[in-house]
C-alpha cells in the first residue's frame, strides 16, 4: 500500500493546487487530486455514504463533478469489483478531507492511484457543506475544476469556461457512454464468498439498451435468469429484434432526455406497441414516458444519494432507494393509461410509471443500487415475471 | 394508517435507578415517548422509581407513580389505572422484564392489557440465546460456535465444541452482568459461576472468540406496514472484546464498502422481521472478520438502548419519539422528519461529518477493582463529539470526558517496545491514549495494529496527529494560516497547543483569532444538506482555508438569551441529576420568554435533545469551546447570561474564564461560590455568623497533615479541596492511616491542599436545600440521613421531612440556612450539609448550587425549585412564587444504587467516597412504608420468613435488641454468633446460635452457600435509632 498521500508541512506555506470555479463566477480553492489538468460539467452533490467508488463509475454522471457530502473519501481505497462501467462516467470529484490511506481487506490501493489511472480530477479540502448549499440553491451550477501542482490558475479563463460550458439541458451523453458494438452478458450479483457468479442456464433471453447502464443491472438481470445481449443506444428497433428478445430493458444513463429521446424514443414507442415486456430505468424511464406522450424537465435540485424513501403505490409499501437523476417527468403530462405506481416521499415527484394494459413499466431511482439500499432488488422478479407470463 | 382508537390509555415503564449499562439514555426515550403518545391525545400513566429523572416531572405524564418497578407494583397500578395497552420498550431491560413478568403473572390477560411496541414471542426469541440462534440460523446468518449451559458441568462440555478463548454471557442480563473473556480453564470456571449467579435463569451462553474482529452496531426502525429503515451505522474502533458500551465507537461506520455495508443492511433488517419486532427501534450488532469479511451477528435488543439514543443525537433522528407512534400504529410515511419539517420519517438519515463516542470510566473509586474491559459494561457515561472529519470529532470527544486530557495527552509507560506491545493487547479505558504514546516511542503501525487489532485506518489517522504533534512540539506553533487551521481541522485544542508549543493556551487562542482562525457552526439536519433544516442543532468545525472564508450556520437571533451550561458525561458524583436541574433550566427561561441555549457533549441526556432548549450546541465542556459558542451568540441579539450552577461542578469550574471574558454570569457569582469552597474564607464567614464546623485545618505538606489531626484527635476526615462526589475522600482513624493517605491517595502541595477534619461519629446528617434571591431565602427540603455522617451524602439513604430530629433542632437549621444564603447572596439555589450530634447542629459543606438532591426534594415537595431558581437566576424575586412551608401529608425516602456488582473483588463497604450511580424514591403516607419502597426500587429484595442472620459488634448490641423481638413477632427466626446470640438469648429471645468462620463447621458461611438463611445483610443502619 502506498504511504499517506498527504502529511502536511505545517510551517511552510501552502499552495492551493486546485481550484473549482463556478458558472456564477464563485471560486473555492483546496488541493488538487487524481490527475492535473482542467474537467468541466455540472456541479451535483451525493448524499451516499458509502460507495464512492460505484458513484464515480456510474455512467449516470457522466457530465458532472460529484460532490460528496460525507467528508472522508477515499477510506476504502479501491477495488476492481465495485465498478459500474469500464467507460467514462462522472467528469471529475469534489471531497471535503484529505484521501487516506485505505482500510478494508477488498482494497486493492489508494484511491489516488485510482484517480489517475481513470484519469480523474478532482479537489478536497474544500467545504463541501458550504457548496452543497450553493447547488441547493442554485440548482446545479455548471462549474470547472482544475488541477495544477504549481498552483498557477487562470480565474478569469476558467470563469468563463464555466460560464459557457453549455449545460446538461439539451445534451446527448448517451450516446458518449453508450457501447459501440453489441454484446453478451452473463455476469452476475456480487457474494461476499465468491465475488460475481456466473450465469448457468438461462431461462429468457433481454435485450438492454444501453444508454450508459450501470454493470449491477445486468448482473441483477442475470442473477434473475436472463441471458443479455447489450445493444448500442442508436439501436434501432430493428436491431433489437433481432436479437430475438423475450423482454426488452431501457437502460440509465446521464444528460437530458429530451436530447437523447430524438432517436430513441421512437425506438421505445416500437418497442411498447410490440407488446413485448419492457422495463425502464432512470433515462430508459424518462425517454419511455416521452415515448408514452408525457413530457419531463429539468429539477431545480436532483435526486442524488442512497436514502431516498419512495412509496409504491400499488402496495403502499416505502422502499428506500438509490437515486441520480436531475430530471424528472412530469406528473400532469401522464397521459390516459398510464399509471403512475411510485412516487419520491422527499418532494412528491414521479419515481415510477406503467401502462395500464401492456407488460410496460420504468422507475426513475435505481433499482440496482449499487451503491445503496437494496430495498427495491424485487423489481427485476417483477420485470421476470412478466416476461414468463407473456412467453 | 393512521394512529389506533381502539385503545385510549398507555402505560409505559421507565428504567428506574441509574445503574451501569441503563443510564440516562432512558429518560432521554421515555420522555420522548411520553411526550409523543401524549400529543397524540392518550391518556399516558408512568411508572419510574427514578426521582431524577424529567421523565417523572408531574404534568409530563397524565399520572405518573413514582413507585418500585416491581412486577407486584406495577400490577397494582395496572388494577388502579386499567390502561388499554403497556409499552416495554422504552424502560431498557427492567421495562422489558417486568412486562414480561406481568405476562408470566396472567395480570396482562386478566386486565386486558395489550403489550405494544413489542410482543412476549418477540422479546423471547431476542433474549433467549437458543431461540436467538435458531432463527439467525432461519434466515441464514452466522453466529459465533456457541453452548448454552445451565450449570458448571454442562459447561464444562460445552467447552469442548467451543474451546479457548471463549466469550461467557448470562442470558437475561443488561450490560453483560457475570459474563467475560476466558483465556484459561481457571478463568473460565470463575466466569461461567459468576454467570450462572447473575442469570435470572441460570443460563450461560458459551461462546467461540472472535476478539480482535471488527464491531459494528445498526440502528433500525420498523412499522407495522413492514417499512424497515436504518438510521446509522455505528462502528467500535475497540475491536471485538470489548462491551460496546465501554468501546470508542463512531458513526457512521467508516470501513465497509458499500457492498459490505448493505449486507449488513439486509442482514439487520431480516433480523428485525425474523425476531417478530412489529414496530419500533431495534440495535443489531455485528462482528466483521477484517481478513475476509465474514460477518456474524452478536445479538439485537429488541427496544430502544444507549446506542439508540446515541444514534439519535448522532443523526438528528429522534427513534424514541418516533418508535412510541410507530407502537399506536402508524406508519413511517405518515409522521414528519421534525428536523427538516419538509420531509417524512420514511427515509435514512445521511450526515456530513463523524460522530465520536467515548466512555467514561470510574474505576479510581473503586481500589482493588482492575481497570480491564470486558464483555461487561464498566462505564458510568460518555461524552460524544462531532466533527467534520474523524480526528476532529475524536479530539473534541477526548477533552469532552473532562479527565483532564486535552487531547491524545502522553502516557507514562515503559520504553520496552516487547512491553508497550504487551500493553496494547490488553483492553483497557486507556488503550487510545497508549496507542498515541506507542507512536510517539517509534513503534511501527503494523506492531500497534497487531498487539491491539484496531483498524489500520484509525491507527494512521492517530499516527497522523501524533506527527502533528512532533512537528509543533519541535518546530512551535505555526505563525501561518494554513499551518495552524490544519491543526484547529484535526481537533487540537489551543490547551493541547500550547503545551505542545510551550505557550499559554491564553497565547494561543490570541495568535490563532490574529489569523482570523475561528470556528464555524454546522447543523445536524439528518440530511447532509439536502434539506433546509429548521432546527438549530449545531456543533462547531474548522471550515474554510487560506483563500476561502468559512460559513457559519448557526444565524444566531435577535432575541434576548440565556445560554446553559450542561453537565457532560455521568460519572459518579454527577449525574442525572444535574441535568434534570440543566432541562428545568430550559424550560423556565423559555417560559420567562427567553431564547434558550443549551451546551452540553453528553448524548444519553434530555438536555441533549433538539426540543429541550431553542437553540442546541453540541460541544466539550471546556472554556475554548463555550466561549466560541457564547461569542457567536452574542454577535446578535442580546446574551442576558449564562446559568453555570445547574450542570454540577462542570461548568461551574468554567465560570472565571467565561467572566474574564466577559460573558455575565446569572445568579450567585462565581466569587460566593469560591468563597464557599475556599476553606479559610469560608471560616471566616462562619465565625461573623457565629455558626460552627467540626474542627478542621488545611495541610500543604504531610506534616502539616499531622499536626492538624493531632490538635482534633482522630479520627478525622481527609480530602482533596475541590471534588465533587467525594473524589479521594477519607476517614483515618490513626496516624499510619493518616501517613498511607498523605503519600499514596493524594499529591498534596500548595497549590492543592489536603483538607482535614473532625469527624464526628455517630453523628446524623442533614441535607438542606434553599432556594434564595439575595433578600428571602425558602428552605425547600430538609433530608435527615439514614447512614450516619462520614457516609458521602450521595450514597446515603435519606428522609424528607426528617424523622427523627426535633423541632428546635430543625428550626435551628433553618435559621442556620438562611442566615449562609444571605451572607452568600445566593442567587438561585444553595445546598448545605450538617452535622446533629447531641443536639449541636454542625456545618460540614455549603455549596451555593443545584446539588443533587434537587429533584429528589421538588418531587417530596410538588414545587419545581430548579425552574423557580432559574427564574430567580435571570432576575425575577422569590416572592414572585408565593412559596409556602407545608407540612406534608408523606414521606419521601431516597435511597442510593450501587454498581458493586460491577467490580468483583471491590469491598462493600460505604464511606466519605461516593460510590452510588443512580437514586429512586420512594414515597408513602409514614417513613417505614416508604423506606420500604425505596428498598424495593433499590432492587433489595425482602424476605418474607426464614432465618435471619445477625452479628453486630458489642456498641450496637443494644441496639438490635428491638428488631430482633419485631423479627421474631413476624415470624422469621434470628441465627447469630455466639456474642450476640448469648446477648440475645441473655434478653429472653430465642436465638440459633451458630459457629463463627474459625469456629468449627458447619459455619455462618455455609448456611449461607447453602442457602439457608434468608437475609443476611441488615444493614447497620437499620439498627440505628
Amino acid at each position: 500500500m502506498s504511504k499517506s498521500l498527504y502529511t502536511p508541512d505545517l510551517h511552510e506555506a501552502r499552495t492551493a493546487t486546485a481550484v473549482l470555479v463556478l458558472g456564477d463566477g464563485s471560486v473555492f480553492h483546496g488541493f488538487g487530486i487524481g490527475k492535473t489538468g482542467e474537467t468541466t460539467g455540472e456541479v451535483c452533490f451525493n448524499t451516499s455514504m458509502t460507495g464512492y467508488q460505484e458513484s464515480l463509475t456510474d455512467p449516470s454522471f457522466a457530465g458532472q463533478l460529484i460532490t460528496f457530502t460525507f467528508p472522508h473519501i477515499g477510506n476504502v481505497g479501491f477495488n476492481d469489483e465495485d465498478v459500474e462501467t469500464s467507460g467514462s462516467a462522472a467528469n471529475g470529484l469534489i471531497v471535503r478531507a484529505d484521501v487516506t490511506d485505505p482500510a478494508n481487506w477488498r482494497a486493492a490501493d489508494h484511491l489516488n492511484k485510482w484517480l489517475i489511472e481513470r484519469d480523474l480530477i478532482g479537489i478536497s479540502g474544500i467545504d463541501t457543506r458550504r457548496l452543497t448549499h450553493v447547488i441547493r440553491e442554485l440548482g446545479a451550477p455548471n462549474g470547472v475544476i482544475a488541477h495544477n501542482e504549481n498552483g498557477e490558475f487562470d480565474l478569469e479563463a476558467l470563469k468563463k469556461k464555466a460560464a459557457e460550458w453549455p449545460g446538461l439541458e439539451g445534451m446527448d451523453l448517451a450516446k458518449e457512454v453508450s457501447c459501440k458494438e453489441p454484446y453478451e452478458w452473463s455476469e452476475t450479483s456480487w457474494s461476499i464468498e465468491s465475488g460475481y457468479g456466473k450465469l448457468q442456464s438461462a431461462k429468457r433471453h433481454i435485450v438492454a439498451v444501453d444508454y450508459g447502464v450501470k454493470k449491477n443491472i445486468l448482473r441483477c438481470l442475470a442473477s434473475h435468469g436472463c441471458s443479455i445481449t447489450v445493444v448500442p443506444a442508436t439501436s434501432s428497433f430493428e436491431d433489437i429484434m433481432s436479437h430475438k428478445p423475450d423482454g426488452i430493458f431501457l437502460a440509465n444513463g446521464p444528460g437530458d432526455p429530451a436530447a437523447t429521446g430524438e432517436y430513441a424514443v421512437p425506438v421505445i414507442r416500437k418497442c411498447v406497441d410490440s407488446g413485448i415486456p419492457t422495463f425502464g430505468i432512470c433515462l430508459g424511464h424518462q425517454m419511455l414516458a416521452i415515448a408514452l406522450g408525457a413530457q419531463t424537465m429539468k429539477m431545480q435540485q436532483g435526486h442524488r444519494g442512497a436514502n431516498q424513501p419512495v412509496k409504491d403505490l400499488t402496495t403502499g409499501k416505502v422502499e428506500i432507494t438509490s437515486q441520480n437523476h436531475g430530471f424528472v417527468v412530469k406528473r400532469e403530462t401522464l397521459p390516459e393509461g398510464v399509471i403512475e405506481t411510485h412516487k419520491s416521499l422527499f418532494d412528491g415527484v414521479v419515481e415510477g410509471i406503467a401502462l395500464k394494459d401492456k407488460p410496460v413499466f420504468s422507475v426513475q431511482y435505481h433499482p440496482e443500487a449499487s451503491p445503496g439500499p437494496q430495498d427495491s432488488y424485487y423489481l427485476f422478479k417483477r420485470f421476470v415475471d412478466l416476461v414468463d407470463a407473456h412467453a | 394508517m393512521p394512529k389506533r382508537d381502539d385503545i385510549q390509555s398507555i402505560m409505559i415503564i421507565g428504567a428506574g435507578p441509574i445503574i451501569i449499562g441503563q443510564a440516562c439514555e432512558f429518560d432521554y426515550s421515555g420522555t420522548q415517548a411520553v411526550k409523543a403518545l401524549k400529543e397524540e391525545g392518550y391518556r399516558v400513566i408512568l411508572v419510574n422509581s427514578n426521582p431524577a429523572t424529567i421523565m417523572t416531572d408531574p404534568g409530563l405524564a397524565d399520572a405518573t407513580y413514582v413507585e418500585p418497578i416491581t412486577p407486584e407494583v406495577v400490577e397494582k397500578i395496572l388494577e388502579k389505572e386499567r390502561p388499554d395497552a403497556l409499552l416495554p420498550t422504552m424502560g431498557g431491560q427492567t421495562a422489558l422484564n417486568t412486562a414480561l413478568a406481568l405476562d408470566d403473572r396472567g395480570t396482562l390477560e386478566r386486565l386486558n392489557v395489550q403489550l405494544i411496541g413489542a410482543n412476549r414471542e418477540a422479546i423471547e426469541k431476542a433474549e433467549d440465546r437458543d431461540k436467538f440462534r435458531s432463527a439467525m440460523q432461519k434466515i441464514g446468518l452466522d453466529m459465533p460456535i456457541s453452548r448454552i449451559a445451565h450449570s458448571m458441568e454442562e459447561a464444562w462440555n460445552a467447552l469442548e465444541d467451543v474451546h479457548l478463548p471463549c466469550i461467557i454471557r448470562p442470558s437475561f442480563t443488561m450490560g453483560g452482568t457475570g459474563g467475560g473473556i476466558a483465556y484459561n480453564k481457571e478463568e473460565f470456571e470463575t466466569i461461567v459461576s459468576s454467570g450462572l449467579d447473575a442469570s435470572p435463569t441460570t443460563e450461560v451462553l458459551i461462546e467461540e472468540s472472535i476478539v480482535g474482529w471488527k464491531e459494528y452496531e445498526m440502528e433500525v426502525v420498523r412499522d407495522k406496514a413492514d417499512n424497515c429503515i436504518i438510521i446509522c451505522s455505528i462502528e467500535n474502533v475497540d475491536p471485538m472484546g470489548v462491551h460496546t458500551g465501554d468501546s470508542i465507537t463512531v458513526a457512521p461506520a467508516l470501513t465497509l464498502t458499500d457492498k459490505e455495508y448493505q449486507i449488513m443492511r439486509n442482514a439487520s433488517i431480516a433480523v428485525l422481521r425474523e425476531i417478530g419486532v412489529e414496530t419500533g427501534g431495534s440495535n443489531v450488532q455485528f462482528a466483521v472478520n477484517p481478513e475476509n469479511g465474514r460477518l456474524i451477528i452478536i445479538e439485537m435488543n429488541p427496544r430502544v438502548s444507549r446506542s439508540s439514543a446515541l444514534a439519535s443525537k448522532a443523526t438528528g433522528f429522534p427513534i424514541a419519539k418516533i418508535a412510541a407512534k410507530l407502537a399506536v400504529g402508524y406508519t413511517l410515511d405518515e409522521l414528519d422528519n421534525d428536523i427538516t419539517g419538509v420531509t417524512p420519517a420514511s427515509f435514512e438519515p445521511t450526515i456530513d461529518y463523524v460522530v465520536t463516542k467515548i466512555p467514561r470510566f470510574t474505576f479510581e473509586k473503586f481500589p482493588g477493582a482492575e481497570a480491564s474491559l470486558g464483555t461487561a459494561m464498566k462505564s458510568v457515561g460518555e461524552a460524544m463529539a462531532v466533527g467534520r472529519t474523524f480526528t476532529e470529532s475524536l479530539q473534541k470527544a477526548l477533552r469532552s470526558l473532562e479527565t483532564g486530557l486535552s487531547g491524545l495527552d502522553e502516557q507514562e509507560m515503559s520504553d520496552d517496545p516487547q512491553e508497550i506491545q504487551n500493553l496494547l493487547t490488553k483492553a483497557t479505558p486507556n488503550r487510545l491514549l497508549n496507542i498515541a504514546e506507542a507512536f510517539r516511542r517509534g513503534l511501527s503501525l503494523e506492531d500497534i495494529h497487531r498487539s491491539s487489532k484496531y483498524e489500520p485506518w484509525f491507527l494512521r489517522q492517530i499516527e497522523t496527529l501524533v506527527k502533528m504533534e512532533n512537528a509543533v512540539r519541535e518546530k512551535g506553533l505555526p505563525t501561518n494560516k494554513g499551518g495552524l487551521l490544519t491543526l484547529k481541522k484535526m481537533g487540537f485544542s489551543d490547551e493541547r497547543l500550547a503545551k505542545l508549543s510551550g505557550l499559554s493556551a491564553a497565547e494561543v487562542a490570541a495568535k490563532r483569532e490574529e489569523l482570523g482562525i475561528v470556528p464555524v457552526y454546522k447543523r445536524i439536519d439528518t440530511c447532509a444538506g439536502e434539506f433546509t433544516s429548521q432546527t438549530p442543532y449545531l456543533y462547531s468545525t474548522y471550515e474554510g482555508n487560506e483563500w476561502d472564508t468559512p460559513v457559519c450556520e448557526s444565524e444566531p437571533t435577535e432575541r434576548k438569551k440565556v445560554a446553559i451550561l450542561g453537565g457532560g458525561p455521568n460519572r459518579i458524583g454527577q449525574g442525572i441529576e444535574f441535568d434534570y436541574c440543566c432541562v428545568h433550566a430550559a424550560y423556565a427561561m423559555e417560559e420567562a420568554g427567553y431564547e434558550t441555549i443549551m451546551i452540553n457533549c453528553n448524548p444519553e441526556t434530555v438536555s441533549t435533545d433538539y426540543d429541550t432548549s431553542d437553540r442546541l450546541y453540541f460541544e466539550p465542556l471546556t472554556v475554548e469551546d463555550t466561549l466560541a459558542v457564547l461569542k457567536k451568540e452574542q454577535s446578535k441579539g442580546t446574551l442576558h447570561g449564562v446559568i453555570v450552577q445547574f450542570g454540577g461542578q462542570t461548568p461551574l469550574k468554567l465560570a472565571a474564564g467565561l467572566e474574564t471574558a466577559g460573558i455575565p454570569i446569572l445568579g450567585t457569582s462565581p466569587d460566593a461560590i469560591d468563597l464557599a469552597e475556599d476553606r479559610e474564607r469560608f471560616q471566616q464567614l462562619l465565625h461573623k455568623l457565629e455558626l460552627i464546623q467540626p474542627e478542621n485545618g488545611i495541610a500543604r505538606s504531610v506534616e502539616e497533615a499531622f499536626e492538624i489531626a493531632n490538635r482534633i484527635g482522630y479520627p478525622v476526615v481527609v480530602r482533596p479541596s475541590y471534588v465533587l462526589g467525594g473524589r479521594a475522600m477519607e476517614i483515618v482513624r490513626s496516624e499510619d492511616q493518616l501517613d498511607r493517605y498523605m503519600r499514596e491517595a493524594v499529591q498534596v502541595s500548595g497549590d492543592t491542599p489536603v483538607l482535614v477534619d473532625g469527624y464526628l461519629q455517630n453523628a446524623i446528617e442533614v441535607d438542606v436545600d434553599c432556594l434564595s434571591d439575595g433578600k428571602d431565602v425558602f428552605v425547600a427540603g430538609i433530608m435527615e440521613h439514614i447512614e450516619e455522617a462520614g457516609i458521602h451524602s450521595g450514597d446515603s439513604a435519606c428522609a424528607l421531612p426528617p424523622y427523627t430530629l426535633a423541632e428546635d433542632v430543625i428550626e435551628e437549621i433553618r435559621r442556620q440556612s438562611r442566615a449562609l444564603a444571605l451572607e452568600l447572596n445566593v442567587i438561585g439555589l444553595m445546598n448545605v450539609q450538617f452535622a446533629v450530634k447531641d443536639g449541636t447542629v454542625y456545618i460540614l459543606e455549603v455549596n451555593p448550587r443545584a446539588s443533587r438532591t434537587v429533584p429528589f426534594v421538588a418531587k417530596s415537595i410538588d414545587y419545581p425549585i430548579a425552574k423557580i431558581a432559574a427564574r430567580i437566576m435571570a432576575g425575577e424575586k422569590l416572592t414572585d412564587f408565593n412559596l409556602k412551608d407545608t407540612q406534608l401529608k408523606h414521606v419521601t425516602v431516597k435511597e442510593a444504587v450501587f454498581p458493586f456488582n460491577r467490580f468483583p473483588g471491590v469491598d462493600v463497604i460505604l464511606g466519605p467516597e461516593m460510590r452510588s450511580t443512580g437514586e429512586v424514591m420512594g414515597i408513602d403516607k409514614d417513613f417505614a412504608s416508604a423506606f420500604l419502597k425505596s428498598q424495593l426500587a433499590a432492587g433489595v429484595k425482602l424476605p418474607t420468613e426464614g432465618k435471619v442472620f445477625i452479628s453486630v459488634k458489642d456498641l450496637d448490641k443494644e441496639l438490635v435488641k428491638d428488631v430482633a423481638e419485631k423479627l421474631l413477632e413476624l415470624g422469621f427466626e434470628i441465627v447469630s454468633t455466639t456474642g450476640t446470640a448469648n446477648y440475645l438469648q441473655e434478653q429472653g429471645l430465642k436465638v440459633e446460635q451458630v459457629n463463627k468462620v474459625m469456629e468449627g463447621r458447619p459455619n455462618i458461611v455455609d448456611l449461607m452457600k447453602n442457602g439457608d438463611i434468608a437475609w443476611s445483610s441488615i444493614q447497620q443502619r437499620v439498627f440505628r435509632r
